[in-house]
């Protein structure tokens, strides 16, 4: 109840007269700065933290959790539309999306998008609001040994992305790993693989591999095509709303998504990509038609979409509840919190209720806000596909170019970008996946680190990851993720010989 | 063509406070200053960032300038940034670059072919000191006790801090140094940035955390964290944390920040940065930002901070090539 009473406190202060046109600011700017390829939303907040000298609190942490939410709606749109996911948390998207667009479906598959992160946007919301304190209890369990372990579960989920052809796909996964390891070693302070560039001993930035993979890698391609037969525009066809056999395959996994997300988010060390690669798995494993995932499968949309906003929401319960920054994002956040000169820590509830109701009553308002925003966008956004392929891919390289250059107005970042796009599209023309290729570069060194962190603790000890009970539940858990689809291939495989 | 062209622009920089200087000589030195521009070697958002963007503010309402523009140039603990400064920005007298400690640690570490030798050092204007933290869960009452274990056992005893080689890993040599344990034989355990760090502190993960107090202040005053030492010269008021130096180890150390200008400038262009960067620290919306962010003002300026600089070169040097790190 007085949980209740706190968030009723919380609706008084974010509608207040200008709160709201603050929220619809930020959503707005968020969305927009989703769209775009390499720009994200903790480069924008920090880009926009003079406004904390002359905007008050709550109206600056109302525009900035509208930016934050807006951008994880956002990324989606590019990559149904034209395969081009613009950050990492929407690369699963792409996989079937994309797909779906092909098949004239880029309504339902952007609706899904959004109506699922609407709906797993308000789970994570309700979880932060009311379990917050447990779930951050839970996520304090959590040593290096039990990440580690988490990893190992999240890597078994390259499975349902390898294609065809797994030998390739596994090729693609190793290439990620490796990409991922460039840069000073952070446990013992040396460079790895970066050829003596002072450039690359911070690593190559996820969001120059994904652009380049995805965005520059996507538009060669297409260049490629278009000069070989003339490329066909596939019309939307029927509705842009959902059908009521949509509704039904949606909604179980936008629960889903939101239940693996939101947990994961609030682990200090769990990020926005990993449970969207394991809602993907989940939703192709419990598929009543498997056959239909790779060919656009609106379950795949559903599922990681949900888990991706739902995981925005956990990111946000170690930092109000402990002070902690997990994520580049709630990183700048926190710095703005001192620019008002409140140190965010584990009081932050009780010293400024007014401010974290008021935050969390955002969030309800960005939620809703977002829906009101992106629905009616869905028509707009799918005559996006009707524009010439040629401007259109020519205005995405532009943007993915001016959007990387801006991280860090680095030249080497540029090579990197069209370098691993040409590679990109190599793998495309080989039938090489992609998506591999993201599983390996963002957990891969994660799991490193974790695995070394562990080690270190436990004097070189490897039994750490069977002793410690959380690990070996997982360990156990990632084997029987990967042994029980092949153990019961075969026996169905059996009982049809028999029978 | 681009040398040419960067030697033009200097040129015409040089050309234009020719001008200045000769044509509006009765005016104060802060004049030349109308426009200042901040170099920060580091993405928005974390320390020199925010020494930045405070100096932005501050000068800014003030009224001591009349624009300030930031540029980041991300990358290496600010070794990418730095070459780019002392080349392209070199002779401009409205420019200071925001650097520290970290940067003259990643110069070595990364064996940069350009270090801060290379610019104008103008002042140092804060420091952090550093706090050594347990869990509160953790049998360790006292700082006596935890380095009774790490004497015992170096490898039993876990610290926790940001990644190797920068300041926390910097404390946790200098430590293990002054107490007779080989800093390498430290079970230190990097983490990126401070979130991941602190949860495995409050989580009970580590034996031991080491990092900036502001960083670690909240936790400490909700008793969620215990604080053993601080690495401090004496005790800061309002913190009952005992230092170092005070439980018998002979060990301090601050993180300071400070700002340099680029090469090339004459002597007057120096004196004036030095005394618009003079002015802004004694001005009290300057100290009311320091006590926001606990950091400590420690002014030095000119000359002596020159001189500092050249010390912490050879000394963090020496407490690197102990860490296996230099």
């Amino acid at each position: 109840m007085e949980t209740l009473a706190a968030l009723g406190q919380g609706f008084l202060v974010a509608l207040q007269p200008t709160n709201p046109m603050w929220g619809f600011v930020g959503v707005t700017l968020g969305t927009f700065v989703g769209v775009l390829p390499g720009l994200g939303p903790a480069l924008t907040i920090a880009l926009l933290l003079p406004i904390t000298y002359t905007v008050d609190a709550t109206a600056a942490f109302i525009l900035f959790v509208g930016i934050y939410y807006g951008a994880m709606y956002g990324g989606s749109t590019t990559s149904i539309l034209l395969n081009t996911p613009g950050e990492s948390a929407t690369i699963v998207t792409a996989l079937e999306g994309h797909r779906m667009a092909l098949a004239g479906r880029a309504g339902p598959a952007l609706a899904t998008a959004a109506i699922g992160s609407f709906v797993a946007g308000t789970i994570g919301t309700l979880g932060l609001t009311f379990l917050a304190p447990t779930v951050v209890e839970l996520a304090l369990a959590f040593g290096p040994a039990d990440y580690f372990s988490s990893m190992v579960l999240a890597f078994v989920t390259v499975s349902a992305t390898l294609g065809s052809r797994p030998l390739r796909g596994l090729a693609a996964l190793a290439f990620g790993i490796w990409l991922g390891l460039v840069g000073v070693d952070l446990q013992t302070g040396q460079a790895r693989f970066t050829f003596g560039l002072l450039e690359l001993l911070d690593g190559i930035n996820v969001i120059v591999v994904c652009v380049g993979l995805f965005a520059v890698g996507e538009t060669l391609w297409l260049a490629h095509r278009a000069s070989l037969r003339r490329a066909s525009i596939v019309p939307v066809r029927g509705s842009l709303w959902l059908s009521g056999e949509d509704w039904r395959r949606s909604w179980p996994a936008w629960l889903r998504g939101a239940l693996i997300g939101f947990p994961i988010g609030a682990l200090p060390a769990g990020g926005a990509e990993v449970p969207t690669f394991l809602s993907y798995w989940l939703e192709r494993r419990l598929a009543r038609r498997p056959q239909e995932f790779g060919r656009g499968a609106i379950e795949g949309v559903a599922g990681p979409e949900a888990a991706n906003n739902a995981s925005a929401a956990g990111v946000l319960v170690p930092m109000l509840t402990l002070g902690l920054p997990t994520s580049a994002t709630a990183a700048i956040v926190l710095s703005a919190f001192q620019g008002y000169g409140i140190n965010p820590g584990p009081l932050l509830m009780e010293s400024q209720p007014q401010l974290v109701w008021g935050l969390i009553a955002g969030l309800y308002i960005a939620n809703l806000l977002l829906l009101a925003l992106n629905l009616p966008l869905v028509g707009l956004w799918v005559r996006v596909r009707a524009i010439p392929q040629p401007l259109l891919y020519a205005g995405i390289l532009v943007f993915a170019t001016v959007g990387t250059y801006g991280i860090s107005q680095s030249p080497i970042d540029l090579v990197l970008l069209y370098a691993i796009g040409l590679l990109g599209f190599l793998m495309r023309l080989f039938d090489v996946p992609t998506a591999p290729v993201i599983i390996g570069t963002i957990p891969g060194p994660l799991a490193e680190q974790e695995l070394r962190r562990a080690l270190t603790i436990a004097k070189g000890d490897p039994t750490v990851l069977l002793t410690r009970p959380l690990s070996a539940t997982l360990l156990a858990l990632a084997l029987t993720a990967l042994l029980v689809p092949l153990l019961w291939r075969r026996l169905v495989r059996a009982g049809l010989r028999r029978g | 063509m681009p040398g040419w062209t960067r030697r033009a622009t200097a040129a015409g920089a040089l050309a234009t406070l020719g001008l200045v200087a000769t044509g509006l000589r009765s005016r104060t030195a802060q004049a030349a200053i109308d426009q200042l521009q901040l170099f920060v070697p580091a993405a928005p958002g974390g320390g020199w960032d925010q020494t930045a963007r405070t100096m932005e503010a501050v000068l800014r309402v003030t009224g001591m300038v009349k624009g300030v523009q930031i540029t980041n140039v991300p990358g290496a603990g600010g070794t990418v940034g730095l070459p780019q400064f002392v080349n392209q920005w070199k002779g401009r007298p409205n420019a200071l670059m925001v650097g520290g400690m970290v940067m003259v640690g990643a110069v070595i570490a990364n064996k940069a072919p350009v270090g801060l030798q290379a610019t104008t050092p103008i002042a140092r204007l804060t420091g952090e000191f550093e706090v050594i933290v347990v869990p509160a869960a953790s049998p360790h009452q006292n700082l006596e006790s935890l380095i009774a274990a790490f004497e015992a056992n170096p490898g039993s005893v876990s610290w926790a801090g940001g990644s190797a080689g920068g300041t926390d890993h910097i404390l946790v040599g200098m430590i293990a140094k002054a107490v007779g344990v080989d800093p390498e034989a430290a079970a230190y355990v990097a983490f990126a940035g401070g979130g991941a760090a602190q949860a495995a502190i409050l989580g009970n993960q580590v034996t031991a955390g080491v990092s900036g107090w502001g960083e670690f202040a909240e936790q400490v005053k909700a008793g969620k964290m215990r604080a053993l030492a601080i690495s401090a010269d004496k005790r800061q008021p309002g913190i009952d944390v005992p230092t170092l130096k005070e439980q018998g180890i002979d060990v301090e150390l601050f993180n300071w920040r400070g700002v340099f200008a680029p090469p090339g400038l004459k002597p007057e262009q120096v004196k004036a940065l030095v005394s618009l960067v003079e002015t802004m620290a004694a001005r009290d919306a300057w100290k009311a930002e320091l006590a926001k962010r606990y950091w400590t003002g420690i002014l030095l300026t000119g000359e002596p901070f020159a001189k500092f600089v050249a010390e912490e070169i050879v000394r963090i040097e020496g407490i690197l090539a102990s860490l296996g790190l230099a």
